[in-house]
């Protein structure tokens, strides 16, 4: 099938796309954009987070053609531009919330969801925020250090 | 040679990761992200037997599904048809029989990844199914049958340590059990091989190890070492899971078959059977122990289940023997230490290698000594403390700092954190503090770092110092994998401080220089980075000789640790070339009458001998106590007549930001006489004494004896 939808702010017309896969599959297949991970493919671990309109969803839930007309978001169109980070990516990096790495993009978009939903969330808010993300290297305390030194920035 | 030049982020600095700026972008490339013109995709067909004969394999309905390239199996592997870490046990794909749920049968490569998954599903595998061998202890008696032609008994270690166990004014003892855990790793097992000109491959690949992965692929792939090419591709967690060879011959097979490049992908639920998996173990323990607290005597039985290949299970037996007494000063002790083959799924290397099934054990025991003797848990430790020059029960002495006792004192004379109006279970739990119980528990251990058992361990570094544009770059080239530890971020901190240069590249690792070794045994800064240290040395002498860089200046170094010895029959021997230690107090409220726990707070002292890099070391020690924290409370594979029954993320859990508490840090730096700048060791560690010290909190809390990990909710209810 053909699927049309907007990605990152830019159109995509994307012919040949079989109906069985998933909006994660043609994220990092047919788009180039294999910044969303795939760590469990049945949405228990947040890796592939990516907005779907203005709403955060799993992308390895969504079925490709649910994505028709509409508008995705993925970690790799969070900063202004190509040399920039956006705030949220700065403190990860900052505060040492990357280790391997794999959970990091889908935990940026989840932040990204949090601090645009509350901007100065609670530790206790936070952590309720980021539960569906796993990740196995950190023991999360990084973490919590770069989502509450982005939600001051 | 042995001046140090202050520099900007070199050692001893958090520097940050320069991997972090691409992972936050979704830049890095993983191995799952490999992506090649004309690639194929490969999938794996995986027996559903834990044991079977194998009578018949027909391809030819799933070669006929349109877009297979290939269907492959073990009658297409050229050269040697099995492989292995320490035997060559384990079959590349089955032939006679199969040992274990999900071992690979044959492989399909096509066109896209759901067309190879269904002609996979369209082999014809005939099967004679057989009764599986699931029971370790039965395992381990003759009227098991063989599952390997040597018998199921793949390694005993036996420790005689001091004069036989004697007279005791109190003896305590119990039956201890450790479930199977999983490394986890988010980045499932993956790589992209790419048929070369020259009839050889190259394999872009997430592991542990490249040399011994491509060592052991070209042995089956009879070729020789030159024309298989591993470089490493990003590497999504490790945690000893990717020791062991998965997907790396059978994608090498299916590109050359093919001629086209194939990349093969796991899924979570195929990760769970690709790759080994922490050895649950039975541990019975007897300690003596007289009335003023000293440590009498230890009595130990460890039995470990292999399951169905070697893998590194003889050396995690030995470990689980070395450490079985725990850091403490035991005059006499006889140890037995048992792995077996069984139809379970195969075991091998995770974070803690022996030592954390046993150290579960012996704290357990050393809170029921305190219980018997009606001594503070703590006092009995620091009472008991190994020091530098304690002897281990294999007879050597420790000759690096053995703070035991002070990481004690540490932990337990921090604060105790207050209650913040959180219960177990969060928002969820509508008691308002009814049925609630706090404890407070305590844990101390040790492991060694690096290779032991006479294994000439090294690894091997190349530093190039040039110079661009007027200005000096250093350019660092090893074949160590960076699995998310941090190794690049460190290596380039080494040869900033030895060379004075802050312009560094790391290299992307590959076997196009010498082997570094595993980056497992909490081993990889010490040796890699003891190997970078004397390349940036070498280059340095010739700098300064010469006065100039001119072309280019460039040494090649290896770096060894000391020698170490086999153990003999009675188990004695200098078998470890040094030791890392911590300690942790866990403070946890449970909901008894639903038995959830709540750790509240993990109190933590490590020494590090040198933080090379603070930031990196907390992340380091906050990271390993949250997979203690899981095997504690939550993480089990759980296998009933030899088939798994969760392998997923929804029923397989591990820990989420909801469970992991905060945790406060000591970290010491009693510098190690015999590595490079005095670090030691840090990953494992914090995976060991955590576990322990929260089954502590929640025994303190409960008053149940609480004899096995991971705990259940029926442990904690109806007290």
């Amino acid at each position: 099938m053909r699927l049309t939808c907007v990605v990152n702010g830019e159109p995509r017309e994307i012919d040949g796309v079989w109906e069985g896969e998933s909006l994660l599959y043609v994220l990092r297949e047919r788009m180039q954009l294999p910044g969303s991970k795939n760590a469990c493919e049945q949405g228990e671990c947040g890796s592939c987070s990516v907005y779907l309109d203005d709403v955060l969803v799993c992308s390895c839930l969504v079925a490709a053609g649910q994505v028709e007309g509409r508008t995705v978001t993925t970690v790799e169109g969070l900063a202004p531009t190509e040399d920039e980070l956006h705030p949220i990516q700065a403190a990860f990096v900052e505060a040492g919330a990357v280790q391997c790495g794999f959970c990091t993009p889908g935990l940026i978009v989840a932040t990204h969801d949090l601090l645009a939903r509350n901007p100065s969330p609670s530790d206790a808010e936070i952590r309720e925020a980021l539960a569906g993300n796993l990740c196995r290297c950190t023991g999360y305390e990084k973490i919590l250090d770069a989502v509450r030194s982005a939600a001051e920035a | 040679m042995s001046t140090v030049t202050e520099v900007a982020n070199g050692i001893g600095q958090s520097v940050r990761r320069p991997d972090g700026i691409p992972k936050v972008k979704g830049e890095f490339a993983y191995s799952s992200d490999m992506w090649a013109d004309g690639m194929l995709w490969g999938a794996t067909l995986r027996s559903p037997h834990p044991r079977a004969r194998v009578l018949s394999i027909d391809i030819a309905a799933a070669l006929a599904v349109p877009g297979v390239f290939a269907v492959l199996t073990h009658e297409d592997v050229p050269g040697r048809k099995t492989y292995g870490l320490e035997h060559h046990d384990q079959p590349v794909l089955a032939f006679d029989e199969v040992r274990y749920q999900g071992e690979p049968v044959a492989v399909v490569a096509a066109d896209h990844p759901e067309t190879a998954r269904y002609a996979a599903s369209k082999i014809e595998v005939a099967y004679e199914e057989l009764e599986p061998l699931v029971d370790p202890e039965f395992a381990l008696s003759d009227a098991s049958p063989p599952l390997h032609p040597g018998g199921n008994l793949l390694r005993h270690v036996y420790i005689e340590h001091g004069p036989e166990p004697g007279e005791a004014d109190v003896v305590v003892s119990g039956e201890y059990e450790v479930g199977m855990q999983d490394q986890a790793f988010l980045g499932p097992e993956s790589g992209l091989a790419i048929p070369a000109e020259d009839g050889g491959v190259d394999l872009f690949i997430a592991t542990q190890w490249l040399h011994v992965d491509r060592d052991q692929v070209a042995a089956c792939l009879d070729l020789p070492l030159e024309k298989v090419r591993f470089t490493l591709a990003g590497v999504g967690g490790a945690f000893g899971g990717r020791e062991d060879v998965s997907m790396q011959a059978h994608a090498c097979l299916l590109a050359l078959h093919t001629g086209r490049p194939v990349k093969m992908v796991y899924g979570r639920e195929e990760s769970f059977f690709g790759h080994v998996h922490r050895h649950p173990a039975r541990m019975r323990y007897e300690h003596g122990a007289y009335a003023d607290g000293r440590l009498a005597w230890v009595r130990a039985r460890i039995l470990l289940d292999g399951g169905a290949y070697a893998s590194s299970s003889s050396a995690v037996c030995s470990n689980a023997a070395s450490f079985a007494l725990g850091p403490y000063v035991v005059p006499s002790a006889r140890i037995d230490s048992y792995v077996v083959y069984t139809d379970n799924p195969p075991c091998g290397a995770m974070r803690g290698f022996g030592a954390v099934q046993t150290c579960f054990a012996h704290e357990a025991q050393m809170d029921k000594l305190a219980a018997a003797l009606d001594m503070d848990p703590v006092q009995l430790r620091r009472r008991n403390a190994m020091e530098t020059g304690s002897s281990m029960p294999t007879g050597a002495p420790i000759n690096c700092p053995a703070p035991v006792d002070e990481l004690l004192r540490l932990v337990h004379e921090r604060p105790l954190p207050e209650g913040d109006g959180a219960v177990p279970g969060g928002v969820a739990n509508v008691t308002r503090g009814e049925g609630v119980v706090r404890g407070v528990g305590y844990a101390v251990g040790f492991k060694n770092v690096g290779f032991s058992e006479g294994f000439d361990d090294f690894s091997t570094a190349r530093v190039r110092l040039s110079e661009v544009r007027g200005e000096p770059l250093v350019e660092v080239h090893t074949a160590a994998c960076e699995v998310g530890q941090g190794l690049v971020t460190v290596m380039a901190q080494i040869a900033r401080t030895e060379l004075g240069v802050e312009n560094v590249l790391v290299l992307p690792a590959d076997t196009q220089v010498g082997s570094a070794g595993s980056s497992s045994a909490s081993r990889q800064t010490h040796m890699t980075g003891g190997a970078v240290q004397a390349a940036c040395r070498a280059v340095r002498e010739e700098w300064e000789g010469r006065g100039a860089i001119g072309d280019g200046i460039e040494a090649t170094r290896e770096y060894h640790h000391r020698l170490t010895q086999k153990l003999d029959a009675k188990g004695q021997g200098d078998a470890h070339v040094t030791f890392a230690f911590a300690a942790h107090r866990a403070v946890v409220d449970v909901d008894t009458e639903l038995g959830l726990v709540r750790v509240v707070e993990i109190a933590t002292a490590q020494d590090v001998g040198k933080a090379m890099n603070p930031l990196a070391v907390e992340g380091q020690i906050e990271g390993g106590i949250a997979q203690g924290l899981g095997l504690a409370l939550m993480e089990e594979i759980q296998v009933v007549d030899g088939l798994v029954r969760n392998a997923s993320f929804t029923d397989y859990l591990i820990p989420t930001i909801l469970d992991m508490p905060p945790v406060e840090l000591d970290v010491l730096e009693l510098g190690d006489p015999d590595s490079p700048y005095g670090l030691r060791g840090i990953g494992e560690p914090p995976t060991i004494s955590s576990t322990p010290a929260v089954v502590a909190a929640v025994r303190a809390a409960t008053g149940r004896e609480l004899r096995r990990v991971p705990l259940r909710p029926d442990d904690m209810i109806g007290l």
